[in-house]
């Protein structure tokens, strides 16, 4: 536990080193930000449902750029040798890494808080939705993240690790797509895997159990691989 | 404090080392010399606990390295070779985080004795990626140092150093003896009787040889060769050279150019230069021929008629392995 704070906080602090970070969170704003007035212009509602549909494409891009670096950078450069002597189990770095970068989703995330503030001045928006979706942002950005860490883990090229964990989020974003295709319980399956699919609830105010579950699940999923694959990568060094 | 045994590693087809198996006692200081490609990283890997072996175990201090690597790792500081830093953090930073990593209760602390103990206290606010080769080198020492740990793994310690800094270096290591068990791997022969207490050499991922560093030298200056140059060269100066005591083999490679293989006891020299000077044939030159490496291990296997290294990794058959330096 003191391990993954330990690598979890040199972690963020290299973030705030590299102008990735600033590049990311920047991005992120800027488009979050025209997304608000926009959506706002047109709906004229004190309501932030449509910002967070729009907000979880975003993370689809952002994601993968904040987790690129995690293991594959380290693997590059070497570093991970004496990472992984030192006495941390493996599962200590791969969560570290992780709650870096779940930090650093958290802090965008914070700063677009100012967008309820505006509503509240303006308007009267329902905060419920608003909180039901900001944990929802929160759930499903770990849940891209945690594929992102997969991703670093396989390979030491972080373009690729970036493509990797897109390719995986967005499979996993739209697998209800497939409903149509598949009918009956298969397709109900395809729809149940889709993060899209438990995300909207959040966005419209309710929080299911089922839906928190389903990405907890795959936030440990994911990180249970991502171990498993960091360990397997030391017998074929 | 360390044992090793029929340690393997295969990279799909190549075999890295093969059937290694050797102890290092606690306090030692061993050495591990070997060319390029012989297996002295992949063995540190192992050893570190960075990789597992392909067949054979480990144990360091008690516990084997398979079933406890946590526990080994706890008492490891591990040099890789190539160094590998942070370049966005600071020295200290960096310390204090591997000390932490380590489990060590005042990092502050380990990390400005570790800068103490290697000289690097005026760098640590500096960052990592503005260090000089040399300064980076010594940071990669004070981590491995940082815990305190009892068994040190230095994977050619002072590659790339201009010749104060590997001086420097070498002391620092040997003042780390005693205490410590430490492992340190080079390709150097020299650096390896000047710092080491033993020396093993392995050659294509092979034990070649086990000794002292004094005895190995004597042992391989036996088989030493003098270049010979003469200004007047008569007839008979190639009969008499080889009717000297000492002298194996002259071979004259031009009018009054010789190589000159010598015993493995007693240095002939004196006696070569006497009989040229008593002769008058003008003595231009006497000097060793420094041996390549690859002509030690040739020298070291061909001498027990030991199976050429390197070959048929199906056969499996032992290293040649001794004890004691024989004299011939
Ligand atoms: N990761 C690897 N994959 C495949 N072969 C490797 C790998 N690492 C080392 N080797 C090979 O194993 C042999 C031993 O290498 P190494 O242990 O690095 O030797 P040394 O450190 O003595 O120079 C070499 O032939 C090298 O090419
Ligand atoms: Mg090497």
């Amino acid at each position: 536990m003191r391990n993954t704070w330990l690598i979890a906080r040199r972690e963020l602090a290299s973030y705030f080193t590299s102008p990735i970070a600033y590049a990311v969170t920047a991005v992120f704003l800027v488009v979050a930000g025209y997304l608000f007035w926009v959506i706002l212009y047109y709906s004229r509602e004190a309501t932030m449902r449509y910002l967070f549909y729009n907000v979880t494409t975003l993370l689809l891009l952002v994601g993968p750029a904040l987790t690129m670096r995690l293991v594959a950078e380290e693997r590059r450069t070497g570093t991970i040798e004496l990472l992984l002597t030192s006495p941390v189990r493996d599962g200590e770095v791969i969560a570290g890494k992780f709650l870096a970068a779940l930090g650093l989703w958290a802090l965008m995330l914070a700063m677009t808080l100012v967008y309820p503030l505006l509503l509240k001045l303006l308007g009267n928006p329902d905060l419920g939705p608003i909180a039901s979706g900001y944990l929802g942002l929160l759930l499903a950005g770990g849940a891209v993240l945690a594929l992102g860490v997969i991703a670093s883990t396989v390979t030491s090229n972080q373009v690729i690790a970036a493509l990797v964990a897109f390719g995986l989020s967005l499979l996993l974003w739209l697998t209800d797509a497939l409903q149509g295709i598949a009918s009956g319980t298969l397709g109900s399956f395809f729809s149940y895997l889709s993060m899209s699919t438990h995300f909207y609830d959040f966005a419209k105010g309710v929080i299911d159990t089922k839906d928190v579950l389903f990405f907890l699940s795959l936030i440990f999923g994911a990180l249970f691989v991502a171990t498993r694959l960091l360990e397997a990568r030391r017998w074929k060094l | 404090m360390i044992e090793v045994e029929h340690l393997t590693k295969r990279y799909g087809d190549l075999t890295a080392i093969e059937d290694l198996s050797f102890t290092v006692h606690q306090g030692e200081i061993l050495g591990f010399l070997g060319p390029n490609g012989a297996g002295k990283t992949t063995t540190m890997r192992i050893l570190s606990g960075y990789m597992p072996p392909s067949a054979g175990t480990a144990r360091v201090a008690g516990y084997d390295l398979s079933e406890s690597s946590l526990e080994v790792r706890r008492r490891i500081g591990y040099l890789p070779e190539t160094v590998p830093l942070y370049p966005e953090m600071t020295v200290s930073a960096y310390l204090e985080y591997m000390a932490a990593l380590r489990g060590v209760t005042r990092p502050d602390r380990a990390a400005r004795d570790a800068m103490e103990a290697c000289g690097i206290a005026d760098r640590h606010d500096t960052l990592i990626g503005k260090l000089s080769k040399g300064y980076r080198q010594r940071v990669g020492l004070a981590q491995a140092l940082i815990h305190d740990p009892e068994v040190l793994i230095l994977d050619e310690p002072t590659i790339g150093l201009d010749p104060r800094q590997i001086i420097e270096v070498r002391n620092l290591i040997k003042s780390l003896g005693g205490r410590r068990t430490i492992i340190l791997s080079t390709h150097i022969l020299p650096e390896a009787s000047q710092v080491c207490e033993r020396v093993m050499i392995i050659n294509k991922g092979r034990l070649v040889a086990e000794d002292t560093p004094e005895r190995l030298t004597a042992r391989l200056r036996g088989a030493q060769q003098l270049a010979v140059q003469v200004a007047r060269p008569a007839r008979e100066t190639l009969s008499v050279l080889e009717s000297i005591p000492g002298v194996l083999r002259v071979h004259e490679q031009e009018i009054g150019r010789y190589e000159i293989e010598s015993a493995l006891d007693g240095d002939p020299r004196p006696r070569i230069a006497e009989a040229i000077v008593q002769h008058g044939w003008g003595l231009l030159e006497l000097r060793p021929v420094g041996m390549s490496l690859e002509e030690i291990f040739l020298t070291l296997t061909t001498e027990d008629a030991a199976e050429p290294a390197g070959q048929a990794p199906a056969q499996a058959a032992p290293a040649p392995r001794r004890q004691g330096g024989k004299a011939r």
